[in-house]
Order: structure tokens, then C-alpha cells, then sequence
């Protein structure tokens, strides 16, 4: 029988797969780069984070569990700064975001050209 | 235990084929470096829980590595900012964006 801890797991870590699965889905269906960059950042972030706790907590006070602090640490501090300096360089070189009340259609007009 | 370690590495499995399309798709340069960059993010997770799927959790070393490379990673993303291109600092280069 799971003691509660265990569940915790479980459920940390089947909860970061749909955060997963959800950001590959909106990853690729999303009409624009900047809408891109919220299906892949964050829910990166949140399902590696909740993965990673999963982990943890499967693991108990071992070593394992320091590596895997150091893994979450990395992903933390590396993820958001590689977003924010994508769109910032998109950005900056002059990469036009959709907007406006018609941008499915001026999107339709750019797949046409 | 396993089930669940399988359906999550199953899950990232298929995730890092939706986000592989991505990179190949494109159409902007940045789409593909974005998509990589998420790949790099579940190329650790997925090692990660293979390590644990298998039962040999030393895989959590070859994970830090990972994740230190894909800190190498964001440096590149970092410069491209900086100059657009990762070679050198040319100006007046036709660019490319699609």
C-alpha cells in the first residue's frame, strides 16, 4: 500500500506530463512565435519543476535528491532567461507580432505571400 | 511506481517529437532556437526518469550534464541577442529572419 508521500509523487509527477504534453501541443500549434513563447516557456518550467519535485519526493533524503535540487536549480535559472532573451532578440530585430481584431486573416495573407 | 515513471517518460517522448516538428517547421530562426532550447529542457527530464524507470538513478549525473550544456545553450541564445548571429559581429549582413 502507497503511503501519502508516494500519491504526492504520483500525482506531482502525472500532473508535470500534461504540463509537458500541453506546451509540446501549443508549441506547435500556436499562430506566432511570440504565442510560442508561452506554450514553451512556462509550461516548461512548471511541468519540469513539478517532475523534478515528483522525483524528489519518490527519492526521500538521499543524494539523489541533492542532484535532483541541482537540476531544478539549472532549469529554473536557465529556462525564463532563454525566453526572455528570444523574444527580446526577436524584438529587437524586428520581428513583427501578430495583432488587431483581424489577425486570422493577415495571418492567412503572410502563409499566402 | 514504473507505471507511472513510464507514462511520464511517455509523455516527454512524444512532446520532443511535437516540439522536433516545431524546429523543423520553423519558419522564423527563432522558432527553432525556442523549440530547441525546450528540447534541451526535456533531453534532462527524460534522462532523469529513465534513470529512474530503470532503477539506476546514477542517470541523474548524465542529467546535470545535460542541464549544464543546455546552460551553454542559453549562452549561445544570449550572443545571438546580442549580434544576431553566433560567428562574429558583421554589420550591414542581409538578414535572414524566415
Amino acid at each position: 500500500m502507497a503511503g501519502p508521500v508516494e500519491v504526492l509523487s504520483w500525482v506531482c509527477i502525472l500532473t508535470g506530463s500534461v504540463f509537458v504534453i500541453i506546451g509540446g501541443i501549443g508549441l506547435l500549434r500556436l499562430p506566432d512565435f511570440y504565442t510560442r513563447i508561452h506554450a514553451a516557456g512556462i509550461t516548461d518550467t512548471l511541468g519540469s519543476w513539478l517532475i523534478l519535485i515528483g522525483l524528489m519526493l519518490h527519492e526521500g533524503f538521499t543524494l539523489g535528491t541533492a542532484k535532483l535540487a541541482m537540476l531544478l536549480f539549472f532549469l529554473l535559472a536557465t529556462g525564463p532567461l532563454a525566453s526572455h532573451a528570444l523574444a527580446k532578440s526577436a524584438f529587437m530585430r524586428g520581428l513583427d507580432p501578430l495583432q488587431g481584431r483581424d489577425l486570422v486573416d493577415r495571418h492567412e495573407v503572410d502563409d499566402h505571400a | 511506481m514504473t507505471g507511472v515513471f513510464a507514462a511520464a517518460t511517455a509523455a516527454i517522448v512524444v512532446c520532443m517529437g511535437l516540439t522536433l516538428t516545431r524546429s523543423i517547421l520553423g519558419p522564423t530562426v527563432f522558432d527553432r532556437i525556442l523549440a530547441v532550447n525546450s528540447f534541451g529542457t526535456k533531453t534532462v527530464l527524460l534522462i532523469a526518469l529513465i534513470g529512474y524507470l530503470g532503477g539506476r538513478p546514477d542517470f541523474l549525473d548524465l542529467a546535470l550534464v545535460y542541464a549544464l550544456m543546455n546552460f551553454i545553450g542559453t549562452i549561445a541564445a544570449l550572443k545571438f541577442t546580442l549580434f544576431g548571429d553566433l560567428a562574429g559581429m558583421e554589420e550591414e549582413k542581409s538578414e535572414e529572419l524566415y
